[in-house]
């Protein structure tokens, strides 16, 4: 796999989008039509307004799935390449591990120890810092957000198992 | 000259010292969010803005609430010039024309120079537009308030049509982001009739979409993404700025006045029309490289050149505030989170607030002028402190960043939901600008989709469903031609420019 080969080119990504545009703006106008998208005795009903926003968005995407079409040399571009990608799911992925571990059924560890591991783990494994740096700074970023959120401001955010220890609920 | 003497009430709300250390405070963040990837006006509002629930239930707070938040507003738009000029990374898009002759002149070692005059120009800017504001908003606040639905609806349609007729790529990308927007706005309960609309059963989508989640998500994470995929290295020009430099700059950046009243002049118009700071930003640099006699030298690094987009990207991001202020309808993404803003605090925005909220309004316009001041000395002093934070590696700023967001997505009704909301958001976001669909359109419709669709409907029922009543009188008949007019700019420019070819071949 090189890095510097695209994934897919512009075309086929503006193809994607289009459809599902496409798809959103049926969605929309089949929900409408449920609802009624006429007028009646009382006036417009609740699918009037959104079903001819869906139809909008139909036709748009229509008109895009032809221009993308015809692009000629321009679509042949790449819309992302696979070194790109990787540093992209790099990112994501523990994003997406960071905002499970705040809450769930099973172990919710709250907002600031989620954090906190979250920031440990990028400065490791992207940053390849030692452990004498990333405690200090992730620690110190938590409970300056703690203070902020929870004493300053007054603003409650999830928590987990140690706040509970500490006394915080 | 009533307007001086409510202004001068507005000086004594704005002038406590908490509200002046909110000035510092708030365009401090500001700047600093300015300078940060990921995070800018619109979702950096947007993030503070929970943290103001409980500050406007005080007495007075409403008016404390927004100073904070205009105040990093502000912060943001002065930020940004930092970024673009010592490390040719535009902070916000309507620094993009700043980088083409503030890093070359930083190359130069002139990155004092061109500090001090864009924060200069900004300022001057933004001043040109405050008076505008004190002065033109009483006005059309108290013409708008003899009007009725359809009125409403046809500003509506003519601040949408605005972004169709003036987009730059094809039109169609942004009708589809657009009424993307308006298809969420409509998720939820229609108001009218109590029945639930595009909600599939799913308990999440009861409430519908919260403009706030988009914001953060489609302008912080997918900011952040992109950031990530152009490479992490931030290699800039050092920043020293002392006070003989200023001063040396300030005695040179007077020739440049015509510039200067062209770019102010080009922001005020662009910023009201909603279209906003970033398109004013390259018209007046386009205006100048065209009319100064110094023009092929654009480029190279010419203070002139830092002067014209500066001065109209700050005029336009000022005077953006005075539709959202008069009308409620706002001209530019951070507006709408503004507004979003008075909503949340109770406040109903549109002609009224100045008469019934009058301490607020001119609470909030002397603020301006205010937090201007505050914000030009921030930066003037503090330019080596921020300059240091683009410094920290990028593998310890993009988990805070992202840490930011998160808790800024949640604190908005305190839902998990929206944080995954978010995350999904943020890949649209990414999509959208590898894909040329713009962003502001669908916040924009997000914000007024509900405000529109009432009055349309509001519209209908009067007129017993007759599309008439949009040109039943002179007013309410001129805005909506105009919009229309503007709604099929891109065919008509595109007929114009065939009959031309024609002509001439």
């Amino acid at each position: 796999m090189e890095e510097n080969k695209p994934v897919t080119s512009m075309r086929v990504a503006e193809l994607v989008m289009a459809a599902l545009f496409l798809a959103f703006g049926a969605i929309v106008m089949w929900d409408s039509r449920r609802l009624g998208s006429s007028w009646a005795d009382d006036g417009p009903q609740a699918g009037y307004f959104p079903f001819y926003i869906g139809l909008a968005i139909v036709i748009s995407a229509v008109a895009i799935i032809f221009r993308a079409l015809n692009l000629g040399e321009k679509g042949k571009a790449a819309f992302v390449e696979w070194g790109q990608l990787r540093m992209i799911l790099v990112v994501m992925i523990p994003t997406v591990v960071y905002v499970a571990l705040i809450a769930n059924p099973w172990f919710g560890l709250g907002i600031y120890l989620a954090s906190a591991l979250f920031i440990a783990f990028f400065m490791w494994h992207l940053g390849k810092y030692g452990w004498a740096k990333i405690a200090p700074v992730s620690i110190g970023v938590v409970v300056f957000f703690f203070m902020m959120f929870e004493i300053w401001f007054k603003v409650p955010l999830p928590k987990g198992p140690i706040e509970a220890a500490l006394g915080f609920s | 000259m009533q307007e001086i003497q409510s202004l001068m009430g507005g000086f004594a709300v704005a002038m406590t010292w908490f509200n002046l250390a909110l000035m510092f405070a708030g365009v401090t963040l500001g700047v600093l969010i300015g300078v940060l990837p990921g995070l800018g006006g619109a979702n950096g509002v947007a993030i503070l803005l929970p943290l103001t629930f409980s500050m406007s239930q005080q007495p007075g707070g409403t008016t404390s609430a927004i100073i904070l938040l205009s105040c990093i507003y502000w912060g943001a738009l002065f930020g940004g010039a930092i970024t673009s000029i010592l490390f040719n990374i535009p902070g916000e898009p309507w620094s993009v024309a700043t980088t083409f002759d503030g890093y070359p002149l930083s190359q130069k070692g002139r990155a004092g120079a061109a500090l001090t005059s864009a924060f200069t120009s900004s300022f001057i800017g933004a001043l040109v537009a405050v008076i505008l504001i004190t002065f033109i908003s009483p006005v059309i606040a108290k013409f708008a308030l003899r009007f009725g639905p359809p009125e409403f609806f046809s500003v509506y349609l003519l601040t949408f049509s605005a972004f169709v007729g003036m987009s730059k790529g094809t039109p169609f990308k942004t009708i589809a982001a657009m009424m993307a927007g308006f298809a969420l706005a409509a998720v939820g309960i229609d108001t009218v009739t109590g029945q639930l609309r595009l909600t599939f059963d799913f308990p999440e989508l009861l409430k519908g979409f919260d403009f706030l989640i988009a914001v953060i998500g489609l302008f912080g994470i997918g900011e952040i993404l992109l950031t990530i995929e152009e490479g992490l290295e931030f290699k800039g020009a050092n920043a020293k700025l002392n006070a003989r430099v200023v001063i040396e700059t300030w005695k040179e950046l007077p020739k440049y006045w015509k510039t200067s009243i062209r770019s102010s002049a080009v922001g005020c118009l662009m910023g009201i029309v909603p279209g906003g700071a970033t398109p004013a930003s390259f018209m007046s640099y386009g205006l100048a490289k065209k009319m100064s006699k110094d023009g092929e030298k654009f480029g190279t690094g010419q203070v002139e050149g830092v002067v014209a987009p500066e001065t109209a990207a700050h005029a336009a991001g000022t005077s953006a505030l005075l539709p959202m202020l008069t009308l409620g309808v706002p001209g530019s993404p951070t507006a709408a989170v503004l507004l979003g803003g008075l909503l949340i605090w109770g406040l109903q925005p549109g002609p009224l607030l100045f008469v019934e909220k009058a301490d607020f309004v001119w609470g909030l316009i002397a603020s301006m002028y205010l937090g201007n001041i505050v914000g030009l000395i921030v930066v003037l002093t503090c330019v080596p402190l921020f300059a240091s934070i683009l410094r920290i590696p990028f593998a310890i700023i993009a988990p805070v960043i992202l840490v930011i967001c998160a808790i800024g997505a949640y604190t908005v009704h305190n839902s998990m939901f929206d944080v995954w909301l978010m995350i999904g958001f943020g890949i649209l976001g990414y999509v959208f600008k590898k894909l040329d669909y713009p962003m502001a359109p669908l916040v924009l419709a997000l914000v007024l989709g509900d405000r529109a669709e009432d009055s349309f409907r509001q519209s209908m029922l009067g007129s017993q469903g007759d599309l008439g009543v949009f040109f039943s009188n002179g007013l309410v008949g001129s805005i909506t031609a105009a919009s229309l007019l503007l709604l099929f700019w891109p065919l008509i420019s595109k007929g114009l420019a065939l009959a031309r070819g024609r002509n001439g071949g």
